[in-house]
């Protein structure tokens, strides 16, 4: 177990120069690019939209909850709901779903491609396969997935007014008052990093775990929950050291 | 020309080449035959570059392919076409996406270059007018044709067949095997041919290389086949009653 994670590590670590070598030709790197964003960005829009908005509203609900009967303002809950969207909720929990349905989808398109023999096809016409089969993947994550953080964080808040005001647990401006106080630009620094390292880790384990696949379907099959468990723990290790490097 | 010195190739314990020498020529269509287990894939992987050998050279004219770096190896690969067992057709790009691949990613043509040499491969394949299909909407043998074609597409010096014709009925197998034959000759091509079918071994095998257990067991052309005393070969060619009543009726 030990000595199968280090040596998968240091294969990982061995194959990331091949990943970003020069590419043979940009227009068809570039064409690949766009498939993934749109595969990975439109794609994934509508269960991050889903997730964002009914985690706002538990945010607020859960907090309006717990500070019903304290001498604790109201408009806290706005304040609260805002900073835990931002910092936490909307990068890491848009990317552990991401990482199950990107990172699944990733590993077994690679997987696929290599059972079905059509890596050894490109390798033969003198493609690098690593590069062009994964660098536009983990390029398209490190561009879209932050926007999509972005989009959940907003829609997050936005979850929590439609779950609150309207239900009367507090007035609209005691809410955006909320929102407005104590704002710091650094949290959404620290979202963004969250974000791109987020998205580089569940894009690049998924295509590691898809290109190194041996074996027949069952494999394969282990191969895409191996690249979604591998890459939550590692979303969830990243946002420890994150969350201690940028708010110590 | 390519030409395999001593190679053996292991894997972990197993020692599946056990020091092939051979010469697969040019403008010739060279076969490597045996029976499952002999090594034939293995060395087919070994020549492309798919594997490295444990031991031993290749040669590809006059450059040591076991020597070269990656992107040496990658040049060499650029003139090399491939045929694989499965056909490896991209399955989210259409037929003529298929055989331009190789020319998107490594010529500056312009589309309509491309679209004319595509055009020019289908139809030297007898396959014209699919070029908007995709691979599920096609035949298996029409899914080999468009997979010779994407191999020829870039002029290959060096054209590699895996089991071309498994999975195809007699009589579209030797469609295929003509085909890649007349192919061969006509570029002046080195063409490596891993089969294991009678048919293709009498009819197109100019320089055959039979395996048996890791070792070349026997070199010849299909005239030299019924000439030969080899009893190896003579158990694989005529392993069917019905083939060896036909060579008992003719001796």
């Amino acid at each position: 177990m030990i000595s199968k994670i280090f040596t998968d590590f240091g294969r990982f670590i061995l194959w990331l120069p091949k990943v970003f070598a020069k590419p043979e030709n940009l227009s068809m790197y570039w064409k690949e690019i766009s498939r993934q964003m749109n595969d990975i960005g439109i794609g994934s829009f509508i269960i991050v939209f889903l997730i964002a908005i009914f985690i706002g509203a538990v945010t607020a609900v859960q907090f309006a909850y717990q500070m019903d009967g304290t001498l604790i303002p109201r408009y806290y809950i706005g304040y609260i709901v805002r900073d835990m969207t931002i910092i936490e909720m909307a990068p890491t929990i848009s990317c552990l779903v991401l990482s199950g349905k990107v990172g699944s989808n990733i590993a077994a398109e690679i997987g696929g491609m290599r059972q079905k023999e059509h890596i050894d096809a490109m390798e033969i016409m003198g493609v690098n396969t690593a590069a062009y089969l994964v660098m536009p993947k983990i390029i398209a994550a490190l561009v879209v997935i932050p926007l999509l953080v972005c989009m959940a964080a907003i829609v997050s808040i936005l979850g929590a007014y439609l779950a609150s005001v309207p239900t009367g647990m507090f007035t609209g401006g005691e809410f955006v008052q909320g929102l407005r106080s104590w704002f710091e630009g650094w949290n959404v620094f620290i979202m963004l990093v969250k974000s791109v390292v987020f998205a580089f880790i569940l894009t690049s384990v998924a295509c590691y775990q898809g290109y190194f696949v041996k074996g027949g379907s069952i494999e394969l099959g282990k191969a895409s929950t191996q690249a979604v468990v591998t890459g939550n723990i590692l979303i969830l290790v990243a946002d420890y050291v994150i969350a201690l490097v940028l708010t110590t | 020309m390519i030409r395999v010195e001593h190679i053996k190739k292991s894997f972990g314990d197993t020692e599946v080449l056990k020091g092939i020498s051979f010469t697969f020529l040019k403008g010739k269509t060279n076969l490597i035959i045996g029976k499952s287990g002999a090594g034939k894939t293995v060395l087919l992987k070994l020549l492309v570059g798919l594997l490295k050998p444990t031991s031993g050279k290749i040669w590809y004219d006059d450059v040591d392919f076991t020597k070269l770096d990656q992107e040496a190896v990658r040049r060499i690969r650029m003139q090399v076409g491939m045929l694989f067992q499965g056909s490896a057709l991209f399955d989210s790009m259409t037929v003529e996406e298929n055989i331009r691949f190789p020319m998107d990613m490594f010529t500056k043509k312009t589309m309509k270059e491309k679209r004319k040499r595509v055009d020019y491969c289908l139809e030297r394949v007898n396959l014209e007018g699919v070029n908007d299909r995709y691979p599920s909407e096609t035949s298996g043998g029409m899914q080999k044709r468009v997979g010779i074609a994407r191999a020829i597409v870039l002029e290959p010096k060096y054209l590699f067949c895996d089991e071309p014709n498994s999975g195809l009925d007699p009589k579209t197998s030797i469609v295929i095997d003509e085909l890649i034959a007349s192919i061969t000759e006509e570029n002046n091509i080195t063409t490596v041919i891993n089969t294991h079918d009678m048919n293709s071994v009498m009819e197109i095998g100019e320089n055959i290389a039979l395996l048996h257990d890791g070792h070349l067991a026997w070199e010849g052309s299909k005239e030299e086949v019924l000439k030969s005393g080899n009893e190896l070969l003579h158990d694989f060619i005529f392993a069917s009653p019905f083939l060896q009543k036909l060579k008992e009726s003719a001796d």
